[in-house]
């Protein structure tokens, strides 16, 4: 949904859904990069990926899968990872 | 109804505690703070259901203030100066999300060098945010338009926030029988919260994204300044209403002080409104037929009312207590260009004094009032549009 009009006035708001402001992974410069055997499954990236850009996989496969359309490529997974499973490399 | 010797700062906090805010959030400032001790001290005493949330700087004040207001409840913060310039950048998130709130300002001037006495140059700082802008010219105003601005900014035509102004110690710190109004009285006068849209849990809803679209991010600033213009017609209805309650009517955007056989028109906004009627008593004595128009609203700009009045005057003075460096005084600024804009060909000057404070008294004005007309009245025109006046 785009902004909103609400009894008359234009208002600077607006319903969340996924990709509002358009495919923001293009602003990425460098690219997290992950290793699933170096992995322990704790979820910091997880929880601290601003963008909700990483998805977890209980059911078997990587543990990880990360939404490169939305990823901004800041890097806070890749610090916050205690193993160095996730890697920044710059975009090609 | 009770009569009691407020100052101007208790005049606020008395009409906060009467509107039934429900969020207080401040910092303290001189001279200010004394409006959110009474706050807080109402909130202890269980005299007031409210919230005080102390925060860590102005900033955060009118953040707090805010999400309160978006979630819903009537919220209230008050500052002055360097704590208003600090918090700057909240004022234009608040007006730019359409939610009603109000804020005291006591006017204070800016610094260097450090000084806590009264100019305009902190409010007028806000003058292109988006709030509604009134000052007061006295503790009784401070009172009644801090009432009424909960319903105005609540309105549907408007949702806008807003600002009540009053001068630091000339209304913050000076004592005057205030008439304050029942509880009951104001219940049946406020409505209930009115706002565009409030957060709530479950439903989600963003506020400040990202436009897609330039067009629609322009078109809400349009509809802040539509909102600001129909928020004329607001302010009189609510002025009606109130002075039918209470008998206290203003006259709406401004208020006239003998114009009715005016040929010279001072203009001024403030607590020095009130040595302005002294000093057009005093020019009267002397056979100068001055008028006065007191500003009011200085936004929405009362750009109807005031030419009504100067359209066949033979001058008009106005008076700022502020000044855009580089440019005039930002009453003149207005009145000048709305002159101009409406073909109206009168002389028009501005006078700048007690800016940062310097004391003006009402024979100061008069005196440089009497200067200016006896120029005009002889040559027609004004040899200089600016003038800073020191006092006699």
């Amino acid at each position: 949904m785009s902004e909103g009009e609400i009894k008359g006035k234009v208002l600077p708001i607006s319903k969340p859904c996924v990709g509002v402001a358009g495919k923001t992974g293009s602003w990425r410069v460098m690219r997290p990069v992950y290793d699933d055997s170096k992995c322990i499954k704790c979820r910091l990236c997880w929880l601290y990926c601003p963008e909700n850009a990483i998805d977890l996989s209980e059911g078997g496969g990587p543990f990880i899968k990360i939404d490169y359309d939305y990823c901004k490529g800041c890097g806070i997974c890749a610090s916050v990872c205690p193993k160095n499973a996730i890697t920044m490399v710059p975009e090609g | 109804m009770v009569v009691k010797p407020l100052t101007g700062n208790y005049a606020a906090a008395y009409a906060a505690k009467l509107s039934r805010v429900k969020v207080v959030a401040a910092y303290p400032i001189t001279p200010q703070t004394t409006i959110v001790e009474k706050l807080a001290q109402f909130i202890e005493d269980g005299e007031m259901d409210a919230k005080m949330i102390r925060v860590e700087s102005e900033h955060s004040a009118l953040a707090a203030a805010y999400g309160a207001a978006s979630g819903g409840v009537r919220a209230f913060t008050a500052t002055s100066s360097q704590g208003l310039l600090y918090m700057h950048e909240m004022v234009w998130w608040v007006a730019g999300s359409r939610i009603p709130l109000v804020m005291a300002i006591v006017t204070r001037t800016l610094g260097p060098p450090w000084n806590i006495w009264t100019d305009h140059s902190d409010i007028m700082d806000q003058r292109d945010s988006g709030w509604l802008i009134m000052m007061a010219e006295h503790n009784q105003e401070v009172l009644d338009e801090t009432i009424k601005m909960f319903k105005i900014t609540e309105d549907p035509r408007v949702f806008l926030p807003g600002i009540v102004g009053l001068d630091a110690f000339i209304l913050s710190h000076t004592t005057e029988p205030v008439d304050i109004p029942d509880q009951e009285l104001v219940d049946t006068f406020l409505p209930p919260r009115r706002q565009p849209y409030v957060f709530k849990p479950g439903d989600s809803l963003l506020m400040g994204n990202v436009p897609r679209n330039l067009k629609e991010n322009m078109r809400m600033r349009e509809d802040i300044h539509n909102s600001l213009e129909a928020a004329k017609k607001v302010i009189e209805e609510v002025d009606e209403e109130w002075g039918k309650l209470t008998g206290r009517r203003y006259g709406g955007l401004i208020e006239c002080y003998r114009c009715e056989d005016a040929s010279h028109f001072i203009v001024g906004m403030g607590a020095w409104v009130g040595d302005m009627r002294e000093a057009v008593d005093s020019l009267r004595t002397n056979g100068i037929k001055v008028g006065l128009i007191k500003v009011r609203y200085v936004r929405p700009f009362p750009r109807e009312d005031i030419l009504k009045w100067v359209v066949n005057a033979k001058s008009v003075i106005v008076f700022d207590r502020s000044v855009s460096a580089g440019s005039a005084g930002p009453l003149f600024l207005d009145v000048a260009a709305h002159l101009m804009a409406a073909g109206i060909r009168v002389p028009v000057k501005n006078i700048l004094a007690g800016i940062t404070g310097l004391d003006v008294t009402y024979e100061d004005i008069a005196d440089a009032v009497l200067k200016s007309v006896a120029e005009v009245e002889e040559t027609g025109k004004f040899s200089r549009f600016i003038e800073w006046y020191y006092g006699r």
